[in-house]
């Protein structure tokens, strides 16, 4: 699964593309976690932009949900945006929208976490 | 093979309410609108044939019971909740004065699982024959823990009933009559065990209280090997993803999300949600197998795969 990132001010964005579920779960895991790592590190929080995202499994939520602990861990905090239609039912089905900060455009999300980062996407 | 619910929750028995009752029994008049029914057989007419399952049923109700019929003069049976009384009942009702033999296989010895034994009927006639079988090596002294004092008055070696216990090995298939069975470790506290059944060219998974962490390639290729071409898989599906992720990681228990990945995995034609939570109303219920066959709708693949929520009292004919 390609897995690029980019940054609004300090806020890092990561982005998956693809499907995760079991069969590169793991994968996605050691990926993420240098991102995880360089938030954590400088106290801020990290984006998942899903509007790449065709389908996620309970394996790859359940992925997410422990990226999400580890950050709590270390009083970080990871924020969720631009679901897919279908994802965004799977998030609703597994409740995961009750658990996860979840907005629907990156706008939203970076503008809950740092008014920096949203001037920063704004120009672009 | 027909499949017969006796309890379908999970950790512990429930009622309907006198407030449900009022709410369904408002609905219904509502849903009347205005009728009037000559006789009591035609407002019961209506009631079956108009009104829908969530005014006319309730999910219920009682523990962990699940009966195999077979077509065997004997009876099968997973896991003795409170719906073993009703079960127990029921076979008196069938052998009319005749003794029965009755087999038993556990899933493991938590409380709502054992709790109907004590109640079980046909433990108290002289002549039934009744073979428990299970993994645990605790098996027999957990049934006999709950009727020694003070916990019951009639202690277990007082039941009529000549009680067996059989040890069955994970992995192993067992042969008995026209029924094959095969038990499989599950993840759980002090373990539990899924079963799978093949009788008459049917298959049927019985797999309560396990949870399931589907990022362990291993462990979910053993389940889909375990839940393969199954016509019926009887799942734990007590608590949403979410919960199961977070606040009830390692309680033991899995979701319905989990429930249709690895049904659609193993190629199984028919998911029935079971072991419902506790708190949840008939409403809930009801909620989650709409959003369960949504997701099912969602993912399918080559091909379907039907989604019921288990209540007491629904039988499958597979």
């Amino acid at each position: 699964m390609a897995l690029s990132h980019r940054n609004y001010a300090k806020v890092r964005v990561v982005a998956p593309v693809g499907r995760l579920d079991h069969d590169n779960c793991e994968a996605f895991r050691n990926d993420l976690a240098p991102h995880l790592d360089a938030c954590l590190r400088e106290g801020q929080a990290l984006i998942f932009d899903l509007s790449g995202l065709e389908y996620v499994s309970s394996a790859g939520l359940r992925c997410l949900m422990l990226a999400a602990r580890q950050a709590a861990s270390r009083s970080g905090r990871l924020v969720i945006a631009s679901l897919r239609p279908l994802v965004a039912e799977i998030f609703q089905i597994s409740r995961f929208n009750l658990v996860f900060d979840v907005f629907p455009t990156m706008r939203e999300a970076l503008a809950s976490v740092s008014s920096e980062a949203v001037e920063a996407f704004e120009r672009g | 093979m027909r499949v017969r619910f006796w309890g379908t929750r999970g950790s512990m028995p429930v009622a309907l309410t006198a407030a449900d009752v009022r709410d369904k029994l408002a609905q219904a008049l509502v849903a009347a609108d205005g009728r009037r029914f000559e006789s009591f057989g035609a407002a019961y007419d209506f009631a079956q044939q108009e009104l829908p399952f969530t005014l006319t049923h309730t999910f219920g109700g009682h523990s962990s019971c699940v009966e195999l019929e077979t077509g065997s003069n004997e009876y099968f049976v997973c896991d003795m909740g409170s719906g073993a009384r009703p079960f127990g009942a029921h076979v008196l009702a069938r052998q009319g004065g005749r003794p029965a033999t009755v087999n038993v296989f556990m899933s493991h010895v938590h409380w709502d699982h054992i709790m109907g034994f004590p109640f079980f009927g046909p433990a108290y006639v002289p002549g039934t024959t009744i073979r428990i079988h299970g993994c645990h090596d605790i098996l027999e002294q957990a049934l006999r823990l709950q009727q020694a004092p003070p916990c019951f008055p009639v202690p277990f070696d007082q039941l009529a009933a000549k009680i067996e216990f059989v040890k069955l090995v994970p992995g192993e298939t067992y042969a008995g009559g026209s029924v094959s069975v095969t038990p499989k470790i599950q993840r759980h506290s002090g373990d539990s065990y899924g079963y799978r059944f093949e009788a008459g060219g049917k298959v049927l998974i019985y797999s309560t209280d396990s949870e399931h962490k589907l990022e362990n390639r291993g462990e979910a290729e053993a389940f889909v090997a375990f839940f393969r071409d199954a016509d019926l898989v009887v799942f734990d599906a007590m608590y949403s993803l979410a919960e199961v992720a977070s606040v009830k990681a390692d309680w033991g228990h899995s979701s319905n999300i989990v429930g249709v990945e690895l049904c659609q995995m193993a190629g199984v034609k028919h998911l029935v949600l079971f072991h419902h939570e506790p708190s949840s109303d008939d409403a809930a219920i009801e909620a989650v197998l709409r959003d369960t066959r949504r997701l099912e709708e969602l993912t399918r693949g080559a091909r379907s795969l039907r989604v019921s929520a288990a209540y007491d009292g629904l039988e499958i004919d597979l």
